[in-house]
């Protein structure tokens, strides 16, 4: 277990040095290596000292902060789809179950049409995001008979009426330039991400992913039924509520990064259950390499395969539909 | 003193009480079953000693203390409480599923240590199921995961088991092994509160019945004395004769399937 940990990671950094070498621009492996040298070691192993600062401008300037955006993102929304997955007990949940996409996008679409400034996009998001969770919460405690099943009801009544609110404003929107502004962000890309942004909020994620990796034993108990897990000592209000909170946070935080990137907190879990098997406390941690790894890959090919750029969220979901089929072929001998 | 005192409790779900003023007590190393008919309270009655309940009125004691005013965890490391209808989820590794037995005795960010394997371990080896320890918990039987339970609660280091109908559901010879495993336990000074519909299961290993019904206390005592042909019926309003077998132990036979007519004489049942 242990080991397939230490493989991943090493995969993951084998991932981040190939994209940091692949682009409109390529750079050698060796240039990287001069490069690190120089930038890391105060080395100076290049012949032309200019060579040194163009590679700077590409590799930290401008591929540097989407590797690290990708590389968070895909973690987050991965982790992010596992706890809820092993919380609810239910192989179809994914991180926008309680409605933080939904809200995020309304959001976001209310910060491009009112506020025009790219901040208030973000805030917009990462505040809807969060109002449409606590609308799903609320509308869960209507009925306390099942209150699993009250609060998936209760996400889906959130993010249907938060669409809904998106197409209010798509409609409302400048067809000229806010609308295709909305719908090409709601596609998702990380193309846009910038320095400030991605710097601001790595420490937040990080430190989201890295509670949930501590809490993970929970996710076993809690699994086990509410009064089980009482009767073992653990707080499960608390607990649950931590974790929900956690989960949306980062989701919502992904959003601010690049948008509406679907499918990648459904599908990476399945994968590392595959290949870890279903304990949370070893499944977490290999849910955020793996997830890394993909939207590393995906964003790769989003910049390289045509000579324009499309949106990641394309390539996710495009991979994703028919990995999508796959499982529920793999669903007949039970997913657990 | 007694291990539990149940004072004036009374607990309603909706509007009718499903249990109406109860006082009673229980004795440390002992087994007590409750019995009593589907909607009796039986398991309400359980689920609030262990404290997951809040009653309308009255309360629990452990040992003096309100159990609603100890923590979660302290409860935990005294009562062990396994429930009837046991949701399986995830396949997780025996093993685990046991070692989550010492949670009650961690901080709150924790990870297991060797010692808290080698607890899980112990306690297997204790109900003889080692072997189980790497199969997935959702692939065993039901009589092994009864077990797996008990062992879980052992690696809890509770003293106090409460289980809910431990035998629903277990083929016959899986019935027997968990009665004797319980009564063993009970033997070296664990106490048992249990629930069960049978009652020959009673007669077999407890040591004191309380009998309910309709949320009310009908019987309480020693086994023998609380289970006969009146009280059976008073529960269950069908007929069952409680037949003495020459070593003394008792069983119950329904008149409706199989009348006995002078049920003193019998002495040998095949």
């Amino acid at each position: 277990m242990k080991k397939s940990i230490f493989i991943l990671i090493i995969v993951l950094g084998l991932t981040v040095l190939i994209s940091m070498c692949m682009g409109k621009y390529p750079v050698s492996a060796r240039d990287l290596v001069y490069f690190i040298k120089q930038h890391i070691f105060g080395q100076r192993p290049f012949n032309d000292p200019q060579q040194y600062d163009i590679l700077k401008n590409i590799l930290i300037n401008i591929r540097l902060p989407r590797i690290i955006a990708a590389i968070l993102i895909g973690a987050a929304l991965s982790v992010s789809g596992a706890t809820f997955q092993s919380m609810f007990i239910n192989p179809l949940v994914s991180p926008g179950l309680l409605g933080v996409l939904a809200g995020a996008s309304f959001g976001a679409a209310l910060g491009m049409t009112l506020a025009k400034s790219w901040i208030m996009v973000q805030v917009g998001a990462f505040i809807f995001g969060l109002i449409a969770v606590a609308a799903a919460l609320g509308l869960s405690m209507l009925n306390k008979n099942d209150r699993l099943l009250m609060l998936i009801l209760g996400g889906i009544i959130s993010s249907a009426l938060f669409t809904s609110l998106l197409s209010v404003i798509k409609y409302l929107a400048d067809p000229y330039d806010q609308l295709p502004a909305i719908v090409y962000w709601l596609m998702g890309s990380i193309s846009a991400v910038d320095n400030a942004t991605v710097f601001f909020l790595c420490g937040p994620i990080a430190v989201g992913i890295f509670i949930l990796l501590f809490l993970s034993g929970y996710l076993n108990v809690l699994s086990m039924g509410d009064e089980e897990a009482r009767s073992l000592g653990v707080n499960v209000l608390f607990l649950r509520s931590c974790f929900i909170l956690l989960a949306t946070i980062i989701s919502a935080f992904t959003v601010v990064l690049g948008g509406m990137i679907g499918w990648v907190g459904l599908l990476i879990p399945h994968v590392a259950r595959m290949i870890v098997g279903p304990d949370n406390r070893i499944l977490l941690p290999v849910s955020a390499l793996v997830g890394a790894i993909y939207l590393l890959i995906a964003d790769d090919m989003a910049r390289l395969l045509f000579s324009v750029e499309i949106p990641i969220g394309i390539i996710t979901s495009l991979i994703g539909i028919p990995f999508f089929a796959f499982l529920l072929h793999r669903a007949k001998k039970g997913w657990n | 003193m007694a291990l539990f005192t149940v004072e004036h409790l009374t607990y309603c779900y909706t509007h009718n009480p499903v249990l109406q003023d109860i006082s009673v007590s229980f004795e440390p190393g002992m087994i007590t079953a409750l019995l009593g008919p589907n909607g009796s309270g039986k398991t309400t009655l359980l689920k609030l000693i262990v404290g997951l309940y809040r009653p309308q009125r009255g309360r629990v004691l452990l040992e003096g203390h309100p159990v609603l005013s100890i923590s979660p965890k302290q409860l935990a490391r005294r009562i062990a409480y396994v429930p009837q209808s046991h949701r399986l989820s995830f396949g997780y590794r025996v093993l685990d599923v046991v070692m989550m037995g010492r949670i009650p005795h961690k901080p709150f960010f924790f990870r297991y240590t060797d010692k808290d394997e080698q607890a899980a371990l112990d306690a297997l080896k204790r109900l003889s199921i080692l072997h189980l320890k790497e199969r997935p918990y959702t692939k065993i039987s039901g009589g092994e995961r009864q077990m797996v339970l008990i062992a879980r609660a052992l690696t809890q280091g509770a003293d106090i088991f409460i289980m809910d109908e431990p035998a629903n559901g277990l083929d016959y010879g899986n019935q027997i092994r968990l009665l004797a495993c319980i009564a063993d336990l009970a033997d070296s000074g664990y106490t048992f509160i249990k629930t069960t519909h049978f009652p020959d299961h009673a007669l077999w290993i407890s040591d004191r019945v309380v009998m309910l019904k309709e949320g009310k206390i009908i019987g309480d005592g020693p086994t023998t004395e609380v289970i006969n042909r009146a009280s059976l019926y008073d529960t269950y309003n069908t007929h069952v004769d409680v037949i003495e077998l020459n070593d003394g132990g008792r069983i119950c036979v329904p008149e409706e399937l199989h009348p006995v007519n002078d049920h003193k004489k019998v002495a040998v049942v095949f």
